[in-house]
């Protein structure tokens, strides 16, 4: 109980105090998961949506295996990752290793299973429900797709978020293709993991107490900026 | 939400630094904390950001050979030779050392502070098969304590539940020492920053064959055409001059100096 | 426009559903498709409509396929209802065409007043009532001036006041000159709207005449049986 008392402890102090190293960790964090979900995003909603009304011959093949994907352990996709990236590696000439882009990539090839398979199973109930009225209505596949992502934003808002829970709260990937480099690609799950190795446990705690505030934060900001509370329970 | 997504795009701005340069480093010498010192001295000294990546010795030599940094600081001198000899780096330079010590529980009871040298400390835990933890990740320290081990002539492979090879870094490991109530062998460094000692106590140290030697070695140009050769001449400079020792040498934890500066000018 | 079916015959899992069934349909009036449960009437609508794939014939409009889908609409016994206002989901059609949104604007205040709903254009079309949702998916099908209008059973489960504006809605829509072709079960509705009448039975067409001559002097036994209110099979 002490240690989480103290923990508690540190975050207060570490917010009060407005930390240079934790505001700046902490935007690292924000900056590398939100620019992750906005890509695996901008792939997995389209994708997961097509993928629930269009029929075709590997579809059940490419499901499961999303599914699957959706599974993958961090710490294999920051090795590939690693492997990838790295001066020996296929693209090491781009010099992405140990950059938070490198992060970047690794959180987009970990949360866009999920999203669409989320996704998937979210639009293929509202395409069930609007198939025959879109059908009739003589729409093109874009449209179709279109207005699923339209107005089954809330489900796919909630795919969004689960998305960015999983990057945000990620360690095992970044840290490989990260490193963990102070001042470049230090962010709060990495820092974590720093601290909890040094044995300095309240400042590892009060680090996790921050990381779930601002995961609570990102959630009500985008519920709020979306406005989906107000146009009613869909 | 346009204006939230704009938000986010500022924030995936590009940092811009001045010279940079990437070295891996052992974990034992970035918890000693002594990196916080070195690192704002070499920034105003010389203008160079060193980025470190802090990792075990196998992934540190790693690293340097797939060219993914520009040096390395380590402590395994076989390993080290290896390195430079299969054309990785150019030449092994060596900077200070430290000590390894035996930590314990306070009951001490296989009596390790009553050895005399640290094989027969080591020979001791074995004889009361007190429970001992082994980094048993590749690491300088681990081949360290393997080497240790092979001075005894008694071989891990064959030991039963009291050795725990854990796999992980030295402060993941000392947490499992504590928790487990066990033996470990750390470096000095380490266990005087290290937070959560609960009952462990430092029972043994001081054989020389305790001393642990760090080397930088620079990644090799001629492997890795994008090493930043002129910054890694640079920073072996700072490294080996008064500046570095006078910083070395004085720097200390609860009163106790931790590294002693031996490079050759 | 007028169509002619030649030898339709729609086949699921090697089950007949429709056909073979070899008919003609007029360029104008209200046709009412009657027949028990499982005659093969909505599959018929369907057909027409050209949304449902057939094992066998032909569909021919007297104008090529795909103005004839341009300029049809469909109206489910059960209404869709996007998830969204009682507005957007009156300008959905419309800003499917990439209509002007001044006219679409002018188009949807017309057609709430015509519904009744210019007081609810604002809620959650989810929430209005089933009569109501009718009606919003009725005026959802005229809003884009469709020159035949598809219904299916469209006043199954509704009340009677409902079921008058709809037929009120329909009858006018009839007058200015949309071709209607809808199923029913309710024989007064039928009578009440039917200009003429196609009457499926185990899906086969047993028999298409004028609307007078089919509730006066029905030619087949099978279609007396089902104005005298017999079970058929």
């Amino acid at each position: 109980m002490n240690d989480i008392w103290a923990g508690i402890e540190a975050a207060f102090r570490l917010i009060i105090t407005l930390d240079s190293d934790l505001v700046e960790i902490t935007l690292r964090s924000l900056q590398v998961s939100l620019s992750a979900l906005v890509i695996a995003s901008l792939i997995a909603l389209p994708f997961g949506t097509w993928l629930a009304i269009r029929r075709f011959r590997y579809r059940r093949l490419t499901i499961a295996t999303l599914n699957a994907l959706m599974g993958l352990p961090p710490v294999v996709v920051g090795l590939i990752v690693y492997l990838l990236l790295s001066r020996s590696g296929p693209f090491g000439v781009l010099g992405l290793l140990f950059t938070p882009t490198a992060m970047i990539i690794a959180q987009v090839i970990i949360i866009t299973p999920l999203i669409a398979s989320i996704t998937h199973q979210a639009m293929r109930e509202l395409w069930a429900e609007y198939h025959d009225l879109l059908i009739s209505l003589n729409t093109s596949k874009s449209q179709r797709i279109l207005t699923l992502i339209r107005d089954g934003r809330r489900t796919l808002l909630t795919a969004a978020l689960a998305g960015f829970g999983r990057a945000i709260g990620e360690v095992g990937a970044i840290m490989i293709v990260g490193g963990n480099i102070d001042h470049a690609t230090r962010v709060l799950t990495t820092a974590i993991a720093l601290e909890t190795g040094k044995g300095d446990f309240a400042l590892a705690l009060g680090l996790g107490f921050v990381l779930i505030a601002l995961a609570l934060l990102v959630n009500f900001a985008i519920h709020a900026l979306s406005r989906t509370e107000r146009e009613g329970r869909w | 939400m346009t204006r939230f997504l704009g938000a986010i795009l500022m924030l995936i701005g590009v940092q811009v630094h001045a010279e940079t340069m990437r070295m891996a480093v052992t974990t034992s010498f970035h918890n000693s904390g002594l990196s916080d010192v070195l690192l704002p001295a070499i920034e105003a000294d010389t203008g160079l950001e060193v980025q470190l990546l802090v990792v075990g010795t196998g992934q540190a030599i790693r690293l340097g050979e797939a060219g993914d940094v520009d040096a390395i600081l380590v402590h395994s001198k076989s390993a080290e030779e290896a390195f430079v000899k299969g054309g990785y780096g150019t030449h092994r330079r060596e900077i200070m050392y430290n000590d390894f010590v035996l930590i314990g529980p306070s009951t001490d009871a296989a009596k390790v502070q009553e050895a005399t040298d640290a094989a027969t400390a080591l020979r001791l835990i074995h004889d009361t098969q007190s429970p001992f933890v082994s980094r048993g990740d590749d690491s300088g320290t681990h081949k360290k304590e393997l080497s240790l081990w092979a001075l005894t002539s008694l071989d891990p492979a064959q030991f039963g539940d009291w050795y725990n090879a854990v796999g992980a870094g030295m402060g993941a490991s000392l947490n499992t020492a504590a928790g487990l109530n066990a033996y470990i062998m750390a470096d000095r460094a380490s266990w005087l920053n290290f937070g959560n000692k609960q009952d462990l106590r430092l029972l043994f140290a001081g054989d020389p064959v305790l001393f642990n030697q760090y080397a930088y070695i620079p990644v090799n140009p001629e492997r890795h055409a994008h090493v930043n050769a002129q910054a890694t001449a640079q920073l072996e400079d700072w490294l080996t001059s008064p500046a570095a020792s006078a910083l070395i040498n004085g720097y200390t934890i609860a009163g106790e100096a931790l590294f002693t500066f031996n490079a050759t000018p | 426009m007028s169509v002619t079916l030649e030898n339709v015959a729609v086949k699921r899992r090697g089950k007949a559903i429709l056909g073979p069934v070899k008919m003609a349909l007029s360029a104008d009036g209200f046709t009412i498709v009657l027949g028990p449960n499982g005659a093969g009437k909505t599959t018929l609508l369907k057909v027409l409509h050209g949304v449902e794939r057939l094992s066998s014939g032909r569909v021919t409009w007297s104008v090529p396929d795909e103005d004839a889908r341009e300029a049809q609409a469909y109206v489910f016994q059960k209404p869709i209802m996007l998830r969204r206002s009682v507005r957007q989901n009156l300008a959905f059609p419309l800003q499917l065409l990439k209509t002007p949104k001044a006219e679409i604007d002018t188009r949807v205040t017309d057609w709430s007043r015509r519904i009744g709903l210019e007081e609810a254009l604002d809620r959650p079309a989810t929430r209005i009532s089933g009569g109501e949702q009718q009606k919003l998916a009725l005026a959802r099908a005229l809003i884009r001036d469709p020159q035949v209008l598809f219904l299916d059973e469209p006043c199954a489960n509704l009340d009677g006041r409902s079921m008058r504006e709809i037929e009120e809605l329909l009858m006018a829509s009839s007058a200015s000159g949309t071709r209607i072709i809808m199923t029913t079960h309710d024989l007064g509705q039928a009578r009440r709207l039917a200009s003429d009448v196609v009457f499926l039975l185990n899906g086969q067409l047993c028999e298409q005449a004028d609307a007078s001559t089919f509730f006066a002097a029905p030619q087949s036994d099978e279609a007396r049986a089902f104005l005298k209110g017999d079970i058929i099979e």
